[in-house]
């Protein structure tokens, strides 16, 4: 298998650039006789739609397997997709969408790989309906430097299926997945938006469209405390057509924004047109699912509008008895001035997720960016983390950079029980933070 | 052809990254599909991929194609395939161009993947698309075939010598309604370049696809792949060869 050295990788929040070793094969055999004889520390990668460090890696051969991305089978009675680590949601959406079927869950991008979807047991908007990603899961081919080749399953293999299931590539190279498709019945969505001037209208909504809304997500105005926001719930539309989205426009940033493109007065510009577009006009639409469940992937890069300097994003989740605590951190991040126009708010219902360290928990999940300013953003951050974690919440390594160790296990009980499935030979900038 | 029967295709090379992204195309509107390439133990994950995609029906074929007897594939391939509508020729070596000037035996590796037997399957092929009076001939050249230089005029010859064979055949069929088209592609990001050090002119394998699958129904018999290589060949191919020469191409 073929690795050189190639400058500037970076993970989605684009704060650490630096050389990797990186290998881009094609084929899972090729991966497969490199492993036989390997003793080099690696760690698989997928689209690197991460935000913070799970996905680098200092001293490790990065495997990007973008390049696996091939359907193995597929069982339209059973509706099990079995694909290689590479295959991307964009793709699958493309393809089944026309003939009625999805994946049970996605993330606000299309653009990620099963074996990174697995790897963070990640969520999307339907989390009451469908829980994690994980869920959806029902075996998949794990690589370790141990063992060799496994077939995991729930039933053959529980520990490495929950392990591995949100388990940050750390314990071992996933070489396919085998899900369960959802059926839809068109590729449209009736979509509702709702304003509300503080959090008990969030609140208030959200408990009123849990049983009746599969999709839910709210946007928080974070220039100004109190929490006023809009709601936006859909569902699938019973009739309509059957179209895949489009691929992705031209849209691009081809450079970096300068660093000083997002003050808070661009913040605030920006947050009160947000506010206002979403509120005007027809509040309840029929929309194709790519504006309604992965709104930003029509601009590529827009990663780089935070500037060179990069952007951390922070999300964390607490308990549903927690409410206050979500106040809290919206106050800090209003004063503060320094918190992006996405400030997303959702609620996690109470399905269970099957990794030892997804990141789900019954209750609320806030998330926004925050444009790297060095010491003055960290500092912000920590204090967040306090209010997180008096309240039992906890942060998500897939958007992590920076979580301490005693955070880490603060906010995930298993995380000993974790690291004992951990590949010796698998290693990432973040897993060597928290782990040490 | 009639139109609801599905198009038969024949790709030579089909696990080359480029290919592998025609087939899907191909797949994807329904084709039924030949693969031949010489790594059997990958051909039929491609294959699988490529049914699950919508492919009528995909065949393989595990065969060296440098060294295999056009004459006498070519026609085995058609019949096992039941026919032959579009024929597209993607595989190709890159060659190590400093070994080839003072080892002959690299020189004639590179001359004879690239060239030689390119030439007999798509002679072999064109008798067959001459006979049926209709289907395409779709090769995979190079800009590297538009002027030599010093760093892979081994490549580039047999590159240029193909799309001047393909262009030859394109006058020749053009007389029984039958396409023969020679793709010159730029720079692609593909394991065959995967040790150079990318930047803007680069393309991705499926932007290429996209064109070579284009060009089987449309378009003349030479196409810069993306379309703005023919002005930078028209500006390199006009270059005194006095300021040429102090370059380091
Ligand atoms: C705009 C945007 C919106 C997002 N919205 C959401 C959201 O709503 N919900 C949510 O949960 N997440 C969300 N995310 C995060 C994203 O879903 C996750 O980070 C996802 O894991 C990225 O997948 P990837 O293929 O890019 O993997 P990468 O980011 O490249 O890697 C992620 C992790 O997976 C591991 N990994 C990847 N492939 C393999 C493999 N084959 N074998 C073993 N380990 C592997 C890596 O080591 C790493 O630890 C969002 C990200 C963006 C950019
Ligand atoms: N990449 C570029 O920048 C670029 C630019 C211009 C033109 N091209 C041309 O584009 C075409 C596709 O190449 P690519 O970029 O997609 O690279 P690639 O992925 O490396 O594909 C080349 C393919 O050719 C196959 N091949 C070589 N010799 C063979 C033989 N004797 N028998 C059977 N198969 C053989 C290789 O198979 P094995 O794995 O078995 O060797 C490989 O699958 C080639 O003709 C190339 O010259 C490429």
């Amino acid at each position: 298998m073929f690795s050189q050295a190639e400058p500037g990788i970076s993970s989605w929040g684009r704060i650490i650039r630096r050389e990797h070793e990186i290998a881009h094969p094609r084929f899972a055999e090729e991966v497969r006789a490199w492993a036989r004889d390997s003793k080099q520390a690696r760690l698989a990668i997928g689209l690197r739609r991460s935000y913070g460090d799970s996905g680098l890696s200092a001293d490790a051969l990065l495997i990007d397997m973008s390049g696996l991305d091939r359907i193995i089978s597929f069982d339209p009675h059973t509706r099990i997709l079995r694909a290689e680590a590479g295959f991307s949601l964009d793709e699958l959406m493309r393809l089944f969408a026309p003939r009625g079927l999805f994946p049970s869950t996605c993330p606000g991008t299309r653009f990620v790989t099963l074996g990174g979807a697995v790897a963070n047991d990640v969520h999307g908007k339907n989390h009451y309906s469908a829980g994690t990603f994980g869920c959806s899961v029902r075996g998949f081919t794990l690589l370790r430097s141990d063992r060799g080749l496994i077939e995991v399953t729930p039933e053959s293999e529980p520990e490495l299926f929950a392990a591995t299931i949100g388990g940050l590539g750390l314990t071992g190279i996933i070489l396919d997945v085998s899900i369960e498709l959802t059926a839809i019945p068109s590729s449209e969505m009736d979509v509702e938006i709702t304003p509300f001037s503080d959090l008990n209208g969030f609140f208030d909504i959200a408990a009123a469209s849990e049983d009746r809304f599969e999709h839910t997500v709210a946007w928080i105005d974070c220039t100004v405390a109190g929490g006023k926001g809009v709601f936006q719930r859909a569902n699938w539309a019973a009739d309509g057509a059957r179209n895949p989205h489009k691929p992705p426009g031209l849209a691009r940033l081809p450079i970096d924004a300068p660093n000083f493109a997002l003050n808070p007065l661009t913040l605030k510009a920006f947050n009160t047109l947000y506010y206002t577009a979403q509120t005007t006009g027809d509040r309840s639409k029929r929309l194709h699912y790519a504006p309604v469940l992965h709104p930003l992937d029509s601009i590529h890069d827009w990663n780089r509008l935070y500037g060179g300097r990069g952007f951390y994003q922070y999300q964390c989740a607490v308990p549903a008895s927690a409410r206050e605590a979500v106040r809290d951190l919206l106050d800090w991040i209003a004063r503060s001035g320094e918190g992006s126009f996405l400030a997303v708010l959702k609620s996690f219902g109470p399905k269970q997720s099957p990794g030892l360290l997804s990141f789900p928990m019954e209750g609320y999940t806030l998330a926004l960016d925050f444009p790297n300013r060095g010491e003055r953003t960290l500092r912000l951050l920590d204090e967040l983390d306090a209010i997180v974690r008096r309240a039992h919440g906890r942060l998500y390594p897939a958007k992590d950079g920076r979580i301490s160790r005693a955070m880490m296990q603060a906010g995930y009980s298993e995380l000993d029980r974790f690291a004992a499935s951990v590949d010796a030979l698998c290693r990432s900038d973040f897993w060597t933070r928290v782990s040490t | 052809m009639t139109s609801n029967q599905p198009k038969k295709v024949i790709i030579l090379g089909a696990l080359s990254a480029v290919a592998e992204q025609v087939a899907r195309i191909y797949a994807e509107e329904g084709a039924a599909l030949l693969l031949a390439a010489r790594k059997g133990e990958h051909l039929e994950g491609v294959a699988s991929d490529l049914r699950a995609r919508g492919a009528a029906q995909v065949k393989t074929a595990t065969l060296d194609l440098a060294s295999a007897d056009a004459a006498l594939e070519a026609p085995k391939m058609i019949e096992a395939l039941g026919g032959g509508d579009h024929i597209v020729l993607a595989y190709g070596v890159l060659g190590d161009q400093e070994r080839g000037e003072a080892d002959q035996a690299e020189a004639t590796r590179i001359l004879q993947v690239d060239f030689m037997s390119a030439a007999q399957w798509c002679m072999a092929f064109a008798r067959h698309l001459e006979t049926q009076r209709s289907g395409s001939l779709v090769v995979i050249g190079s800009v590297a075939g538009d002027r030599g230089r010093a760093s892979n005029y081994l490549y580039g010859a047999a590159k240029g010598g193909l799309a001047i064979l393909v262009q030859g055949l394109a006058h020749r069929l053009s007389r029984v309604g039958v396409r023969a088209v020679i793709i010159k592609p730029g720079f692609i990001d593909t394991p065959m370049t995967a040790s150079f050090k990318k930047g803007p002119l680069w393309a991705k394998p499926s932007a290429i696809a996209a064109i070579v699958r284009r060009a089987a129904e449309r378009g003349g018999p030479i196409q810069y792949a993306p379309g703005f290589w023919r002005l930078i060949m028209l500006i390199i191919r006009t270059v005194p060869a006095f300021v040429f020469h102090r370059t380091k191409l």
